[in-house]
């Protein structure tokens, strides 16, 4: 019969809009699981997330501008994991890492320590190869991605201050990778006393 | 590969044939053979006419820059499955002239456009030889190795202002034309006059016969696109109406032309597999499974076997994501503006979760390493995906199917309309599910099979009547066929390594040329690469299935109405990311 298709089109979506409210009725996300915060199996309905009031937890290997790992000295000073080795510069696929080697003021020798480090975030296509191929775990993929400025000149250009960020903030986001490289350097360590 | 490989008895039955005209390509790791451009056409036609190759899949180019010499290499298959006839022309740098297929292969029309667009090379009797992807104003063609791109700093990467002395300025913009010799210094795009489309309106005019007036109306050309929501993105169809009858068609593309081919090049071989995400934006995974398959050919080595299984079954997931979308999508093509689409995203969101999880981005996944993958699937994901795969995808593809299928508006929309026969459809090199929806078995897969799609149980759907309904029907089957698939995969996947051999940022290719395929969502996702031993590779070619697939568009379109253009177009399934590179 014609007509009866648009009818049992329209039913369709009438029943989608239901199945939505009902099982968004009275429900927390934010305390589910991962998983669950979509519904995955078992939702009947559509399952927005209502961002920004509810953002979906991020998994551990998302990744977006990365970071310099540093850890805490004294008087608050930053040691940089980085050696300026130069790796992530040679593999970015958009050359959007530049590296100034930190030179000794007297002998003019290098030392492994930036001087300078800056990240192009407008270049910056987050593919991770940085993260993926440093030897020293010193640069790693974060996991902010509100990165929106009103000015795009200057600003999207990350300086080294920028860029970094405490072990403590790796371990946070990333811990099983964190604690995969813990264990990996006390192997390590053993290693080398023994022999 | 120092010592000659037996030479194929295809070439050899080819040389015997042809002992004046056809040689063999005998430099190391290079096969195939050179015609004569004078004898190219007869060479061809022997292959399609008694040997059966009569499927041209792909049409391209290479320059051996510092020889001064192109060459133009074809690709043909045979329809009924198996490996390639390579046939290469040499070409001198002055003033190429090839004769064109496109009479033979009318599949091989917008290649040869792209050939000419970005090499220069000339194919004598092309119905319609313009520009492609670039526009008519353009300098230069700029796949040539002496042509050097505007606002770039050197040749290949890394750059070396990047370490140890980077200061983070950005260079490339203090100097935008350096040294590009080949625009003039005070030449300023804004200031070029006159209608660039000219010659596209022309073309169009030409194949108007005017004998052939059904109704006595002036014929109107009507310009779809580029910005039009039912185009998928920004292209544009030039049509020739006659009341609401498309009498010709023209597609033009190139709105999002970024050269990825040159950027290619410019890289090293790593530094692509970001770049192939950004092709098929829809099946990202397929689109590093051609690339790194390619190279893994030219390298010699074969990834561990978790890895070919992990690989499988993200690239399945792949497929029904993308198809999910593109029903979705072509229920909005027909006026059901957007709730069909989004119920299907729903599927494909809850992929690209697992792809979130896995590869670390939704849609950029760079997931792929030559030998393997980048990180293995933790337990927690394939749970996730069984999940998926046994009790979600199928209820929501049967749901999909008993609302859609026989929806009295669908069936009405979509029944008969931009019917392609089963011969047409191989003469246009047409790909993927619109291929099979013609009736041609051809799902390389099956056909020239890659990874382990050898030892898996699946169909390869098939429907008769090659119209817009029948794509879609083919489209629904293989996300059935895929959950099999995934089922298979997901018993049987092994625990393991994921990489053969270790992690390495600079990878080293022998030199060669290889050629390596895969069935993408769209089609047949071809990868034409050739090193030179260097870091970066010398040729780096992107054989796009939705590229190739709108070589039969204006066949299609011919007689229908206006509306009906923009349903077919819905089911031929471009993304635009490929169809402009």
């Amino acid at each position: 019969m014609n007509g009866f298709g648009i009818l049992k089109g329209l039913w369709i979506t009438l029943r989608h809009f239901f199945d939505t409210y009902l099982s968004e009725f009275g429900r927390n996300r934010k305390k589910l699981p991962l998983d669950d915060q979509r519904g995955m199996v078992n939702s009947p309905g559509l399952f927005t997330i209502q961002y920004p009031e509810e953002v979906l937890a991020a998994p551990e290997e998302f990744r977006v501008i990365p970071f310099l790992v540093y850890e805490a000295g004294d008087y608050d000073q930053r040691k940089y994991r980085c050696t300026s080795c130069g790796i992530c510069a040679k593999v970015c696929p958009t050359q959007c890492i530049y590296i100034t080697r930190k030179k000794d003021a007297e002998t003019g020798k290098p030392i492994p320590s930036p001087e300078e480090f800056y990240i192009d975030t407008d270049k910056c296509m987050n593919c991770g190869f940085c993260a993926e191929f440093c030897p020293f775990d010193a640069i790693k993929m974060n996991h902010d991605f509100e990165l929106a400025t009103y000015e795009r000149g200057e600003t999207h250009i990350f300086n080294k201050e920028k860029l970094g960020k405490p072990v403590e903030y790796y371990a946070k986001i990333r811990p099983v990778n964190y604690a995969l490289e813990v264990a990996e350097k006390a192997e390590k360590a053993e290693k080398s006393t023994a022999a | 590969m120092s010592e000659q490989t037996a030479i194929h008895p295809l070439y050899a039955q080819l040389i015997s044939k042809f002992p004046d005209s056809v040689v063999r390509d005998d430099r190391a790791g290079f096969n195939g053979v050179v015609v004569q451009p004078l004898n190219l056409l007869e060479v061809v036609k022997e292959l399609r006419d008694s040997l059966g190759y009569d499927y041209l899949s792909s049409v391209t180019a290479a320059d051996d820059f510092p020889e001064e010499r192109l060459e133009v290499i074809y690709h043909l298959f045979k329809s009924v499955g198996g490996a390639p006839a390579v046939i290469k022309v040499f070409l001198g740098r002055e003033e190429p002239v090839v004769p064109s297929l496109t009479p033979m292969y009318p599949g091989a029309e917008l290649q040869e456009r792209e050939v000419w667009d970005l090499y220069g090379i000339r194919f004598a009797n092309h119905p319609d030889l313009r520009r492609i992807l670039l526009w008519e104003g353009f300098q230069g063609f700029p796949l040539r190795k002496d042509w050097k791109e505007p606002l770039y700093e050197e040749d290949v990467k890394p750059f070396k202002s990047r370490w140890p002395e980077g200061k983070g300025e950005r260079k490339e913009l203090l100097n935008p034309y350096k040294d590009n010799v080949q625009y003039p210094r005070e030449f300023e795009p804004s200031t070029v006059s006159g209608d660039v489309d000219q010659a596209m309106y022309k073309s169009l005019e030409y194949s108007d016969d005017p004998n052939s007036r059904v109704i006595k109306t002036d014929q109107l050309v009507v310009n779809l696109g580029p910005q039009h929501p039912s185009t998928h993105g920004v292209f544009r169809m030039a049509v020739v109406l006659e009341g609401e009858t498309i009498v010709n068609l023209k597609p033009v593309v190139g709105y999002l032309h970024r050269n990825h081919e040159k950027i290619g090049e410019r890289n090293t071989w790593l530094q692509n597999m970001p770049y192939t995400d950004r092709l098929d934006y829809l099946a990202p995974m397929s689109n590093n499974f051609g690339y790194a398959i390619t190279v893994e050919k030219l390298m010699g080595i074969v990834p561990t076997e978790r890895a070919e299984y992990i690989r499988v079954m993200m690239a399945e997931l792949t497929r029904i994501a993308s198809h999910t979308m593109t029903t979705g999508f072509l229920l909005n093509d027909l006026g059901a503006y957007f709730t069909p689409a989004l119920y299907a995203l729903e599927e494909r969101e809850l992929i690209l979760d697992v792809f979130e999880e896995v590869a670390g981005s939704r849609m950029m996944v760079n997931y792929f390493r030559f030998g393997g993958v980048v990180r293995d699937v933790s337990p927690e994901v394939l749970k996730k995906i069984k999940h998926l795969v046994y009790n979600r995808l199928p209820r929501k593809i049967d749901e999909l199917d008993k609302y859609i299928s026989a929806n009295e508006i669908v069936r009405t929309r979509c029944e008969g309309v931009g019917v392609l026969t089963a011969d047409d459809a191989i003469a246009f090199s047409t790909t993927g599910p619109n291929l099979r929806a013609s009736g041609v078995p051809y799902d390389i897969r099956r056909a020239d099979p890659y990874s382990i799609y050898e030892s898996l149980d699946f169909d390869v759907c098939t429907h008769d009547h090659g119209d817009v309904y029948d794509r879609y029907r083919v489209r629904i089957d293989e996300i059935r066929q895929s959950i099999r698939i995934l089922k298979q995969v997901l018993d049987r996947i092994p625990e393991g390594p994921i990489m053969a051999g270790k992690p390495q940022y600079a990878t080293k290719v022998p030199a060669g040329e290889a050629y390596g395929r895969v069935e993408g969502p769209r089609g047949e996702l071809g990868f034409y690469v050739v090193s030179d031993g260097k870091p970066n590779p010398k040729r780096y070619h992107v054989r796009a299935p939705s590229f190739i697939n709108l070589t039969s568009l204006a066949q299609m379109c011919k007689g229908a109405k206006v509306a009906d253009a923009v349903t077919i177009l819905g089911a031929v399934d471009i993304v635009l990311g490929e169809v402009d590179r």
